[in-house]
């Protein structure tokens, strides 16, 4: 039998022949990256610091942004997108400081993806503003396997929550451009959360990220968090390419940063 | 549960590339997803069974090749495996080190019926 004439075909394989394979070789996420980097061309055109801000429920998400906006208000112009599965509750908190917020409902879906935010951007006005902060939907899993169009990740851990936690959520703070350890000022009352425990674990995921202690209650403790901002948008004004931390659903690897 | 999500990208991806080789049906389609892609095969498979229905694949199987989760050293220049929540070097036990391989989520390829 050959595959010249024909004859290798009998009833029991001549569907095979219809049949090929294609080697496609493709990210899964391909679709959502495309849409993500023309966010970050859109965010850079204007100048604007998009930060992905990442945690759990609860952890302190809206209250660190109410105290940055108050706290640095007179020297920089913030936006804020926000996403929640319901209520528009977190963006009329940020609208009460005077600060434009979109606020986006995901319904059922656990995390923002960048078609969402490249939807939620038609309905903001970036001219002159300085930092966009992305409140992800608080779930230490599937946010960090999808690029917004971001510069930065930062993740928020309330001491509240226990120390193991980047053990326990390996790839959510893999993706750490900065670790916030949120609600310090309850370490007083606790004694069961270790942060130097807290920076290890992130370390043991290759994570050379600053980790900082800080409370919403304890201004003093802010400080640092407010130099990282100025910093970091400085550097993008500045014309530092600037792309966020190991994004886990990658195809192509990223640079360091 | 963004698996899910991610399934119905795959199947955008796949409807794309069935039509582009002018497929009938879809009769297999492999993937490749490493141990720290954020993707659990598992959960993939069962949000595959939603996403494939009424589509060119919707008699599709889906195949999810694992991996290995490896690690490089910029210190010593150690290489082995490592856990996806220890990425530790093998040799030095340092933390400095980069993956090499174990973040795929790649469409592989696909058996398509003419």
């Amino acid at each position: 039998m050959c595959d010249t004439c024909g004859c290798n075909l009998t009833p029991g394989n001549a569907h095979l022949a219809d049949q090929k394979t294609v080697d496609v070789l493709s990210g899964l996420l391909d679709e959502n990256d495309h849409v993500a980097a023309h966010n970050r061309e859109h965010f850079e055109r204007h100048g604007v610091l998009a930060v992905n801000l990442m945690s759990s429920p609860g952890s302190g998400k809206t209250s660190l942004l109410e105290a940055t906006i108050e706290a640095l208000g007179g020297e920089m112009k913030f936006a804020v997108v926000e996403g929640d599965l319901e209520t528009e509750n977190d963006a009329e908190r940020i609208r009460a400081h005077g600060v434009p917020a979109v606020q986006i409902t995901t319904g059922q879906a656990c995390h923002l993806d960048a078609h969402m935010v490249h939807d939620a951007l038609h309905g903001m006005d970036l001219d002159g503003i300085d930092v966009l902060f992305i409140e992800n939907v608080g779930n230490l899993v599937c946010p960090a396997s999808f690029d917004l169009g971001h510069h930065a990740n930062v993740i928020l851990l309330s001491v509240t929550e226990g120390d193991d936690k980047p053990a326990k959520y390996p790839v959510m703070f893999r993706a750490a451009d900065l670790v916030l350890l949120s609600k310090a000022d309850f370490l007083d009352v606790i004694d069961d959360f270790d942060t130097q425990k807290a920076e290890r674990h992130l370390r043991e995921l290759a994570n050379a990220a600053p980790v900082l202690c800080t409370s919403v209650r304890r201004p003093d403790s802010l400080e640092p968090w407010f130099a990282w901002l100025r910093d970091t948008a400085a550097a993008l004004r500045g014309g530092a390419g600037m792309i966020p931390g190991r994004r886990p659903a990658s195809s192509a690897p990223h640079a360091e940063p | 549960m963004h698996e899910l999500s991610v399934c119905q990208g795959l199947m955008r991806q796949v409807e794309r590339i069935a039509a582009e080789n002018g497929a009938q049906s879809v009769s297999k389609i492999v993937l490749k997803v490493g141990p720290l892609s954020g993707i659990e095969p598992d959960l993939l498979q069962h949000a595959f069974t939603i996403a494939r229905e009424g589509t060119v694949a919707s008699g599709a199987e889906l195949e999810v090749q694992g991996g290995q989760l490896v690690v490089h050293c910029r210190e010593c220049g150690g290489s082995g495996e490592a856990a996806p929540n220890r990425l530790l070097c093998p040799d030095c036990g340092g933390w400095q080190v980069d993956v090499t391989e174990g973040e795929e989520l790649l469409l592989m390829s696909m058996d398509l019926e003419e």
